[in-house]
C-alpha cells in the first residue's frame, strides 16, 4: 500500500530536475531532454491521481499528453537542425540575437 | 411737472412763476444768440426779462393788498418726497415777499438800462466786445436766484436761491477774471471772486446747520409749519437754530466776521456794486431774519447777539470808511455799515424799520454806486482823451482804444478810481455831481431824504429798548456823514488833482436816466413809512405778514439828535477837505493828527492780514505737507513702490522663480524623468537574449506564486 | 513495510538516479540513454500504479520513438564537444537555489496541507481485466472523441512541418 503523496513526492523531484536541466544545460538538445522528463513527471502524477480516484481520465489525459509530445519533439528537432545548419553551433547562449 | 393750486387762485397769483422764469427765459435767448445779436440788442433783452419780473411783482403786490395781506401759496412743482418728508418749490406770496420781489425787480431794472451804457464802454476799455453778451446772462441769473429767493415758500427754497446768488456773485464779482481793476493781467480779479465765494460759503455752513436743527427739532423747512412748532419746542433749540443763522446772515450780509469780501468784490463792474452788493444780495440776510421774526422774538438772548453784531459791524466799517482812498471802497465799507444797522434793527425786533432802512438804502446806495460808475467813467474818458490829444467835447467813441489796460501806452498805472487822482469833477460832470450829492444827503440822514426817515426810526426804536446799541449807531452815523462829506469834497470840489479829471467828460443819457429815477427814490422814498398817526405805509403793509408791528411816532429829541450829529459831521468834513482843498500829492490832514488810528483805518485795520495768518497761511502749509510728504513721499515713494511693489517683485522674482520654481519644480519634473530613465536603463538588462534567463525568470515567478500561495 | 512499498522505493531511486544522470552527464548520448532508462523505470511504474496500455504506450511510444529520434539528431549534429566559458555566470547557483525551494514548497505543501486521499492499491487481476480496457478505450472514443480527431490532425501538422522546415531550406538554394 503506497500513499499517492509518495508518488506525488516522486513527481514533483522528476520535475525539479527536469526544470534544472533547462536552466543550467547549454546543449539545446539536453534542453530538449529535460522538457520530456518534466512532461514524464506531470503524466506520472495523474496516472497516480487517477488510479487513487477510480477514474479512467487521468490514463486518458495521459494519452493525449504522449501523442502531442511526440509531435512536439518532431517538430523541434527539425527547428534544432535548422538553426544548426545557419549557426554551427547547438549552444543556447549563442542564439541572442534577440538582446535587448 | 404739475400746476397744483393750494389755494383759490385769487387776481394773479397764478404769473408767479413768471418772477422766475422771465429772467431764466431772458438769459437763455442772450446765451444761445447773444453772440449774433447787437449790444442794443442784448441789453433790450435782458432789460426787458427783468422788467417783466417788475411787473409781475407789481401784480402780485396788488393780489395782495386785495386780499388784505392774506398769504398765497402757489406750488409749482413737487420736489422731493421720501417719507414723511415732503419738499416741494412753492412761491410764498404775502406782503413781505412782494416787498422783497418789487425792490429787487425795480432797482434791478434800473441797473440793467444802465449797465447797457457803462458795460458798453467797460468791455472797450478792457479790450474783448465779446463778452458783452456774457454780462447780460449772468444779470438775468442773479435776478432768477433771488427771485426763487425771495419768493420761496420754505426755508429749503430761500437757500436754493441763497446759493444762488452766492453763484452769481462769484461769476459777476470775477467778470474779468484775468485782469485786476485796471486792467493789467493779474489774478487779483479771480482771488476776489474765490474770496467772496468761499465766504459765503462759511456762512451757507451756519444756514445748513441752522437748517439740520430746524429739521430735526422742528419736522419741517416749510413756513408755516415751522413757526407752529417753534411755539412748542425747547428753547434751547430754538436758539441754536437763529444763532448759526446768524453766521448765515454774517456771510451773505456781509457782518463781522465774514464781511472781508465786500470790499474786494468791488472788483466787479459797477452795476454788479450796485445791484449785488448794495441793493439786493447782501440784504438777503436781512430778509432772512425778519422772515423768522417769529423765531428771534422767542429768544430775547439771541436777538440781543443779533443786534450787537450789527451794531458793532456797523460802527467798524464806518472807522474803515474814513480811511479809503478809492471811490468804491467807501462804498463798500459803508455799505457794510449799513446792513449793520439793518442787522441791528431786526435784531432788536424793529422789523419795520430794518426792512424799511433795506429799500431806502437800496434806493441810494444803488444811486451812489453807479453815480461813482459814471465819474470813473468820466475819469477813464478823461485820461485816454488825453492820451490821444482829443478835445473835451469829443466824444469817447467806440474803437478807438486799441490797447487794454491803462500801463502800457501811457508809461504808469492810471487808477481812475482813485480819489486822489479827482478833484473838482463838480464842474465837468455836473450831472453826476448833483446826483452823487442826493445819494450823500439820503445816506447821511439829512431830513428830509429817505434815509433819514429810515435811519431815525432805527434809532428811535433802539433808543427805547437797547441803548448799548443807540450809542454805538450814533457814532457810527457821525462817521457815515464824515465819511461821505469827504468824499465829496475829495472827488467834486477844489482843483483837479490829475489831468484826467480836468478833462472828464460827462456820461451818456442811458446812463444819467436810471440814476435820476434812483434819485428821486432817495428823495420821496421817505414816503413810505412816515412816522405819523395815520401813515406807516409800509409797516401797515408789513404787518399782514409779521403779525406784532411796534409802529412808532416820530420823537423829535432823537431826530434832532442824529440831524445835528449829521450836520457837524458834515461840517467838520469840510473843515478838513473842503476848505483848503486837497493839492495834488498831499497825504490825508487826517494823518497827522490820528496817526496810529488812520493807518489802522487805512488798512482795514488789518483784518485781512489777521486772517491770513491765522487762518488761511497755516491751512495752506498743511495741506502742503499733507500732499507732498504724507500723500507723495510716504505713500506713493515709500509705502507703494518700497513697500508693496517691492515685496511683490521680490515675492514673484525670488522666492517663486527662482526657489520655487526652478529649484522645486523643476527639479522635481526633471527628477521625475531621469529616475524613469533609470529604471527603464535597468529593466532593459533583463532583455539579455538568452533564453535560460528567460526560463530561469519563469521558474523564478513560479517559485514566488507557490511561496505566496503557501503563506496566504 | 510491505513489498510494494519496497518497490516503489527501488524503482523510484532509480528514476531519480537516472534523471540526475542525464543532468550531469557531459556527453549526449550518455544523457538519452540515461533518460531512456528513465522513461521505462516510469513505465514500470505504470504498471504499478493499474495502467497498463499506458505503460505499454509509454515505452512504444516515448522511449522507442522519441528517443530514438533524438539519439538520430545527436548524431547527426555531433553534438558531444562542449564550447566555451560560461556567459552567465550567476545562471547555475541561482537555477540550483531555486531548484531547492521549489522542492522545499513541494514538501511543504504536502506535509501540511495534504488530505490524505488515498492509497494506491497494487493491480490486482481486475487491472488487466480486458473489460478495463474495453471501458478505456470506450471512454476514449466516446466522450474524447474530439480530442482524439484532434490529436490525430495535429500528428499530421507536425509531419507536414517537419517535412517542410526540412524541404524549403534546400530549394532556397
Amino acid at each position: 500500500m503506497v500513499e499517492i503523496n509518495y508518488y506525488i513526492i516522486l513527481s514533483a523531484v522528476l520535475f525539479t530536475i527536469g526544470a534544472l536541466g533547462v536552466l543550467v544545460r547549454r546543449n539545446a538538445l539536453i534542453i530538449f531532454m529535460s522538457i520530456e522528463l518534466m512532461l514524464n513527471s506531470a503524466n506520472l502524477a495523474m496516472v497516480a491521481f487517477g488510479s487513487v480516484l477510480e477514474s479512467f481520465s487521468g490514463q486518458i489525459f495521459v494519452f493525449f499528453v504522449i501523442a502531442v509530445a511526440a509531435a512536439e519533439v518532431a517538430v523541434g528537432l527539425a527547428l534544432i537542425v535548422e538553426i544548426f545548419k545557419s549557426k554551427r553551433s547547438i549552444d543556447v547562449d549563442q542564439m541572442n540575437s534577440m538582446k535587448g | 411737472m404739475e400746476l397744483i393750486q393750494e389755494a383759490v387762485p385769487t387776481g394773479f397769483a397764478y404769473l408767479a412763476p413768471w418772477l422766475v422764469f422771465a429772467p431764466l427765459l431772458g438769459l437763455l435767448i442772450n446765451l444761445l444768440f447773444g453772440q449774433r445779436f447787437s449790444e442794443r440788442m442784448i441789453g433790450l433783452v435782458a432789460s426787458l426779462a427783468s422788467g417783466a419780473a417788475f411787473i409781475v411783482s407789481v401784480l402780485l403786490a396788488s393780489t395782495v393788498s386785495a386780499n388784505h395781506g392774506e398769504a398765497i401759496r402757489w406750488q409749482l412743482a413737487e420736489w422731493i418726497h421720501i417719507g414723511t418728508l415732503s419738499l416741494d418749490w412753492t412761491f410764498r406770496i404775502d406782503s413781505l415777499s412782494t416787498t422783497m420781489m418789487l425792490v429787487v425787480s425795480g432797482v434791478g431794472t434800473l441797473i440793467h438800462i444802465y449797465a447797457i451804457g457803462y458795460m458798453h464802454e467797460d468791455v472797450r476799455f478792457k479790450n474783448d466786445p465779446g463778452r458783452f453778451a456774457r454780462f447780460f446772462v449772468f444779470l438775468n441769473l442773479f435776478i432768477a436766484a433771488m427771485m426763487i429767493l425771495v419768493s420761496g415758500d420754505s426755508y429749503l427754497m430761500l437757500f436754493v436761491g441763497w446759493e444762488g446768488v452766492g453763484l452769481c456773485s462769484f461769476l459777476l464779482i470775477g467778470f474779468w477774471y484775468e485782469l485786476d481793476t485796471l486792467g493789467r493781467p493779474s489774478w487779483a480779479n479771480s482771488n476776489a471772486a474765490k474770496k467772496a465765494f468761499i465766504t459765503n460759503r462759511i456762512g451757507d455752513f451756519g444756514f445748513l446747520i441752522a437748517g439740520f436743527i430746524m429739521f430735526w427739532a422742528l419736522g419741517s423747512f416749510q413756513f408755516d409749519e415751522v413757526f407752529e412748532a417753534a411755539q412748542t419746542a425747547s428753547p434751547g433749540f430754538i436758539v441754536a437754530i437763529t444763532l448759526f443763522m446768524l453766521i448765515g446772515v454774517a456771510g451773505k450780509s456781509a457782518q463781522i466776521p465774514l464781511y472781508v469780501w465786500l470790499p474786494d468784490a468791488m472788483a466787479g463792474p459797477t452795476p454788479v456794486s450796485a445791484l449785488i452788493h448794495a441793493a439786493t444780495m447782501v440784504t438777503a440776510g436781512v430778509y432772512l431774519i425778519t422772515r423768522s421774526a417769529e423765531l428771534y422774538t422767542l429768544v430775547p438772548q439771541a436777538q440781543y447777539i443779533v443786534a450787537m453784531t450789527g451794531a458793532v459791524t456797523a460802527l467798524f466799517a464806518a472807522t474803515i470808511a474814513v480811511g479809503q482812498y478809492d471811490i468804491k471802497k467807501v462804498l463798500a465799507y459803508s455799505t457794510i455799515s449799513q446792513l449793520g444797522f439793518m442787522v441791528a434793527a431786526v435784531g432788536m425786533g424793529a422789523f419795520v424799520a430794518g426792512m424799511f432802512h433795506l429799500i431806502t438804502h437800496a434806493f441810494f446806495k444803488a444811486l451812489l454806486f453807479l453815480s461813482a460808475g459814471s465819474v470813473i467813467l468820466g475819469m477813464e474818458r478823461g485820461h485816454h482823451n488825453l492820451a490821444h490829444g482829443h478835445n473835451n467835447d469829443h466824444a469817447h467813441g467806440e474803437g478807438s482804444n486799441e490797447e487794454g489796460g491803462h500801463g502800457d501806452s501811457h508809461g504808469e498805472v492810471f487808477d481812475p478810481g482813485d480819489m486822489r487822482n479827482m478833484g473838482g469833477l463838480r464842474r465837468t460832470m455836473p450831472v453826476t455831481y448833483w446826483l452823487y450829492m442826493i445819494g450823500t444827503l439820503a445816506l447821511a440822514g439829512i431830513f428830509p431824504f429817505a434815509g433819514f426817515w429810515s435811519k431815525d426810526e432805527i434809532l428811535l426804536d433802539a433808543s427805547l429798548h437797547y441803548p448799548i446799541v443807540y450809542l454805538l449807531l450814533s457814532i457810527a452815523a457821525f462817521f457815515t456823514a464824515f465819511y461821505m462829506g469827504r468824499q465829496i469834497w475829495m472827488v467834486f470840489f477844489g482843483g483837479h488833482r490829475s489831468e484826467a479829471a480836468a478833462h472828464a467828460v460827462e456820461s451818456k443819457p442811458i446812463i444819467t436816466v436810471p440814476l435820476m429815477v434812483l434819485a428821486a427814490l432817495s428823495v420821496l422814498g421817505g414816503a413810505l413809512n412816515l412816522p405819523f398817526e395815520g401813515f406807516h405805509q409800509l409797516g401797515h403793509w408789513l404787518e399782514y405778514t409779521l403779525h406784532e408791528v411796534e409802529s412808532l411816532a416820530l420823537d423829535y429829541g432823537v431826530a434832532g439828535i442824529s440831524t445835528v450829529l449829521a450836520l457837524a459831521a458834515i461840517a467838520l468834513s469840510w473843515f478838513i477837505y473842503g476848505r483848503n482843498p486837497l493839492r495834488t500829492g498831499q497825504p490825508d490832514p487826517l494823518k497827522g493828527p490820528l496817526g496810529m488810528f488812520f493807518t489802522g483805518m487805512e488798512n482795514k485795520w488789518f483784518v485781512d492780514e489777521g486772517y491770513f495768518a491765522t487762518i488761511i497761511n497755516p491751512f495752506k502749509k498743511l495741506s502742503q505737507f499733507l500732499a507732498d510728504v504724507i500723500d507723495w513721499r510716504f505713500w506713493h515713494d515709500w509705502f507703494h513702490e518700497t513697500v508693496i511693489a517691492g515685496t511683490y517683485n521680490w515675492v514673484s522674482n525670488i522666492a517663486l522663480n527662482r526657489y520655487a520654481d526652478q529649484q522645486g519644480i523643476d527639479r522635481f519634473a526633471n527628477g521625475l524623468g531621469d529616475v524613469t530613465q533609470w529604471l527603464s536603463a535597468g529593466a532593459r538588462r533583463i532583455q539579455n537574449g538568452f533564453v535560460r534567463s528567460y526560463a530561469l525568470s519563469v521558474l523564478l515567478g513560479v517559485v514566488l506564486i507557490l511561496g505566496y500561495l503557501i503563506l496566504r | 513495510m510491505n513489498l510494494d512499498l519496497i518497490l516503489f522505493l527501488v524503482l523510484a531511486v532509480v528514476a531519480v538516479a537516472t534523471a540526475i544522470g542525464m543532468l550531469l552527464s557531459r556527453n549526449a548520448v550518455y544523457s538519452a540513454l540515461f533518460l531512456v532508462l528513465n522513461f521505462i523505470t516510469v513505465a514500470v511504474f505504470y504498471l504499478l500504479l493499474g495502467a497498463p496500455f499506458i505503460a505499454m504506450a509509454q515505452v512504444t511510444v516515448y522511449a522507442g520513438a522519441i528517443m530514438v529520434l533524438f539519439l538520430f539528431v545527436i548524431m547527426l549534429l555531433g553534438a558531444e564537444s562542449l564550447p566555451k566559458a560560461e556567459v552567465l555566470p550567476w545562471q547555475k547557483p541561482l537555477a540550483v537555489i531555486l531548484g531547492f525551494v521549489l522542492i522545499a514548497e513541494a514538501a511543504y505543501l504536502l506535509i501540511t496541507r495534504a488530505r490524505p486521499l488515498g492509497q494506491i492499491a497494487p493491480p490486482g487481476d481486475a487491472a488487466n481485466d480486458p473489460l478495463t480496457l474495453q471501458q478505456l478505450g470506450m471512454s476514449l472514443f466516446q466522450d474524447y472523441l474530439l480530442p482524439f480527431e484532434v490529436t490525430s490532425i495535429l500528428l499530421l501538422v507536425a509531419m507536414v512541418g517537419a517535412i517542410v522546415l526540412i524541404r524549403k531550406e534546400r530549394r532556397v538554394h
